[in-house]
């Protein structure tokens, strides 16, 4: 078997891709340029009319091009999907064909979105955004790789398993004996000859379970903790805004060389900082049913006792990995990485629903509630949070963003995870030593890294776009 | 203006001793100084030799004593061996028994010494500092007049397609941290896969940086904290632009470079500059990146040395310098902003 090409029988579409690309990238230059110049106006008889310029023309060529190549890009993905057999599909179409479940996943949600948009509420506006898509296709994307790829459907080989002979191979390579697994490595080997594209997929699947829970843990906490802070201020407000600050002036390198150890795991301050952290969802949620349902006690007792005993036993298996049916076991070194993030984002988070309760407290329907005879918890968790919800959530996805961020430097300085795990941050810091040689083994695991991270801050940034428009 | 300084800086004194104080509890629990031990002594010690060797090191008091004794304000710690030798925490080459001050520590501007390096903390956190200095310099030349130039360009028209382009370059470049962007320069600008035309690692750097061996590095980190600001100051600019004493320049017919130059520019960069002193702290974080990626051996690369192996005292030198930046950097923002805008000035 000989090396796979990258675009194999498609090849002939290199040219006109490279030629459209290098076009879109001029005239995206000219059109800055000639911005600097201002539209001009001229006088026909006794009408305005704006004369044609430069711009208006670079603009066009932009759309014009931009399209072309997305419709280029779109015919590697179908061809390289309908080309029979590896070598004419070369690597990116063999590749696509890989990712076969996760191209369906996507244009499925993308219909059903996009046919229900109008009654979906602000995600449905989503749709009307061109970055917000954007944004949310490349997040879906990684989210469906994530999943399909723990279940095994993409992968092509153990993220583990050491083959011989491939170490360091350039992508494409063929296997020396070809066996009963996949015959070829698509994205080349590392320096100890595993498959980079089954680790990149892996590895997105480490990132995708923790950054998300991680955000969500920290926005328990700074939520738990921000709101009474603004609403009852004095004392209260004074001493956690001083210990935010306090975290808040730790470099996060050194809050995580200092925490993120195998001593420091074996001191059980992880466990007790889990323990500390980890209630404050059961608080909140506690708090949030009784305020709701306080005159309702029948119901209120019902949903009470749920969430207790399914956050208790979730509590006891994830904090003190005690969990006394045996089902949840979570880890020790990722409990510590866990903990750390969140740790790290929950002042922050706090900060914002601080800044943010503050400015609603002053408005009159707060001033309503009260004189109602509403409880304070009522109102902060029924009347002040839903109105903040709109730069909360955009925070949200910009924060699962850094989240990703820190994990990816956690895993760069060897930190945390075990030293075989696929995630992207470790295989960056494995990867980089041979970098100016064999490049791929890092490149790859980077570049998914940043598209996720671009993927989120667009995602946030439509988000921002559409709440703002109502 | 006199007591809000005084009462900032009293804070900061708080927040430096509680954060110094955790860190040094941190780096003395006792896997900690066991580990120590065992790199200091022999690997194959066994727990009693541990516990002697903490005992005779000093080690053995405790934390908020000894976290005393290395801020000064405790005496030092001495010990008899079996042969009457007496050793302590400030008796060095320099010092015998007898003529060992009683108090040694940081208020009287001893540091301690470097277990890894094997040397005096104060003479490594200076040099490696110094050498911080010169990128850190470099890369505030690079990226505050780029960030500042693409968020006045991006916020002067908003909406426009000028606007769109650079936010969206504003947006990748936030989303690409050190160790990502790093990896790709490095792919593209210094591997034989790409052009050849800078080198991956900066340790020559040190003695003589040159646009080769520099560059990359500097790029790295300004290229990340860049976007941050050129968003904020797209921002600031936008709410500029449409504040009213621009449209009576408008109306008056001075002509769209002049509003920008003369009217906008002037109060769009309040903001900014709060953001860029609040911006220090990342690029702590980015030097240490950047630092170990390139090989660069200054302020970021020793941090790591010391953390990894446990050196306490370089550790806690390095932290301290850290969390002033942190704090000083705060107030500058704080009397800064309170100094530019006449607004809160004079309120």
């Amino acid at each position: 078997m000989e090396q796979l090409t990258w675009t194999g029988n498609l090849s002939f579409l290199n040219p006109i891709f490279l030629g459209l690309w290098t076009l879109l990238g001029v005239a995206v230059m000219a059109q800055i340029v000639t911005s600097f110049f201002g539209t001009e106006v001229d006088v026909a008889g006794d009408e305005l009319v704006v004369r044609k310029t430069p711009n208006a023309m670079a603009d066009k060529v932009v759309v014009w091009t931009f399209f072309a190549s997305l419709a280029v890009s779109f015919a590697y993905l179908v061809g390289g999907i309908l080309m029979p057999g590896i070598e004419a599909k070369g690597i990116i179409g063999t590749i696509c064909t890989r990712l076969l479940p996760v191209w369906i996943a996507l244009a499925a949600v993308f219909a059903l979105s996009v046919a229900f948009k109008r009654r979906l509420g602000l995600y449905g506006k989503l749709f009307d955004s061109k970055i917000g898509m954007i944004g949310f296709a490349i997040v879906m994307f990684w989210v469906f790789t994530a999943v399909f790829g723990a279940m095994d459907l993409v992968v092509t080989h153990d993220p583990l398993s050491q083959l011989s002979g491939m170490k360091n191979k350039v992508p494409g390579t063929p296997l020396p004996d070809g066996g009963d697994t996949y015959p070829y490595y698509l994205l080349g080997g590392d320096n100890l000859a595993r498959d980079v594209f089954s680790r990149v997929v892996k590895g997105s699947w480490e990132v995708i379970k923790v950054a998300p829970f991680a955000t969500l843990f920290a926005f328990m906490v700074g939520i738990t903790l921000g709101l009474p802070a603004a609403y009852f201020g004095g004392k209260l407000d004074t001493f956690l805004t001083f210990l935010a600050n306090l975290i808040l002036a730790f470099p996060v390198i050194l809050l995580f060389y200092l925490l993120v150890t195998p001593e420091i795991v074996l001191t059980g301050i992880p466990v007790y900082m889990a323990a500390v952290l980890f209630i404050f969802p059961i608080v909140f949620t506690v708090i949030l049913i009784n305020s709701r349902f306080y005159v309702q006690p029948g119901k209120r007792n019902l949903y009470l006792a749920i969430t207790l005993v399914f956050g208790l036993w979730l509590y006891s298996g994830i904090a003190w990995n005690a969990d006394p049916l045996g089902i949840i076991e979570f880890p020790p070194n990722l409990l510590v990485v866990f903990v750390s993030v969140v740790f790290v984002n929950s002042p922050t988070v706090f900060r914002i629903v601080r800044g943010l309760a503050l400015d609603i407290k002053t408005r009159d329907y707060v001033a309503a509630g009260q004189t109602r005879g509403e409880g304070a918890w009522y109102i902060m968790l029924w009347e002040i949070l839903p109105n903040a919800r709109g730069p909360l959530i955009v925070d949200f996805c910009l924060r699962i963003g850094y989240t990703t961020i820190l994990l990816g430097t956690l895993g760069f300085f060897g930190l945390g995870l075990s030293p075989e795990s696929p995630d992207w941050g470790s295989t960056i810091n494995d990867g980089r030593k041979l970098l100016s040689i064999y490049p791929h083994a890092a490149l790859v695991p980077a570049l998914s890294l940043m598209s996720l991270v671009l993927g989120l801050n667009l995602l946030a940034d439509g988000l921002r776009e559409e709440s703002l428009r109502d | 203006m006199g007591l809000f300084i005084a009462r900032r800086l009293g804070v900061m004194i708080l927040t430096a001793l509680c954060l110094t104080f955790v860190i040094f509890s941190l780096t003395n629990l006792y896997p900690n100084l066991e580990k120590l031990a065992k790199t200091q002594g022999n690997v194959r010690m066994t727990d009693e030799q541990v516990a002697t060797w903490i005992e005779r090191n000093g080690f053995g008091e405790p934390v908020l004593l000894r976290y005393g004794q290395w801020l000064g304000i405790a005496p030092g710690w001495t010990y008899t061996d079996e042969d009457g030798t007496v050793r302590g925490r400030c008796i060095n080459r320099d010092n015998t028994s007898e003529t060992a001050p009683r108090f040694c520590g940081v208020l009287q501007g001893d540091w301690g010494h470097s277990t890894v390096f094997r040397d005096d903390v104060s003479s490594i956190t200076a040099t490696r500092l110094a050498l911080t200095g010169k990128l850190m310099f470099w890369v505030m030349v690079l990226m505050v007049p780029s960030a500042l130039l693409i968020g006045v360009l991006a916020g002067m028209k908003e909406g426009s397609r000028l606007d769109r382009s650079l936010s969206t370059f504003s947006i990748a470049s936030t989303a690409t941290p050190e160790y990502v962007s790093g990896v790709i320069f490095i792919t593209l600008l210094a591997s034989s896969a790409g052009w050849k035309i800078f080198k991956g690692t900066a340790t020559s750097a040190a003695d003589n940086a040159t646009f080769e061996n520099f560059f990359l590095p500097v790029l790295t980190i300004a290229l990340y904290g860049m976007g941050y600001i050129a968003r904020m100051t797209r921002a600031s600019m936008t709410e500029v632009m449409t504040a009213q004493y621009i449209r009576t320049a408008r109306l008056k017919g001075v002509s769209f470079r002049n509003i920008v130059l003369k009217h906008a520019l002037r109060n769009a960069l309040i903001a900014p500059f709060t953001v860029i002193m609040l911006q220090f702290p990342w690029l702590l974080n980015g030097v240490v990146i950047v630092e170990t990626l390139f090989n660069y051996k200054g302020f970021g690369w020793t941090l790591v040395q010391a953390a990894g192996n446990n050196d306490i005292e370089l550790l806690l030198a390095c932290s301290v310098v850290a969390v002033f930046v942190v704090l000083v950097t705060q107030l500058i923002s704080d009397i800064g902003y309170v100094f530019l805008n006449p607004r809160i000035r004079i309120a």
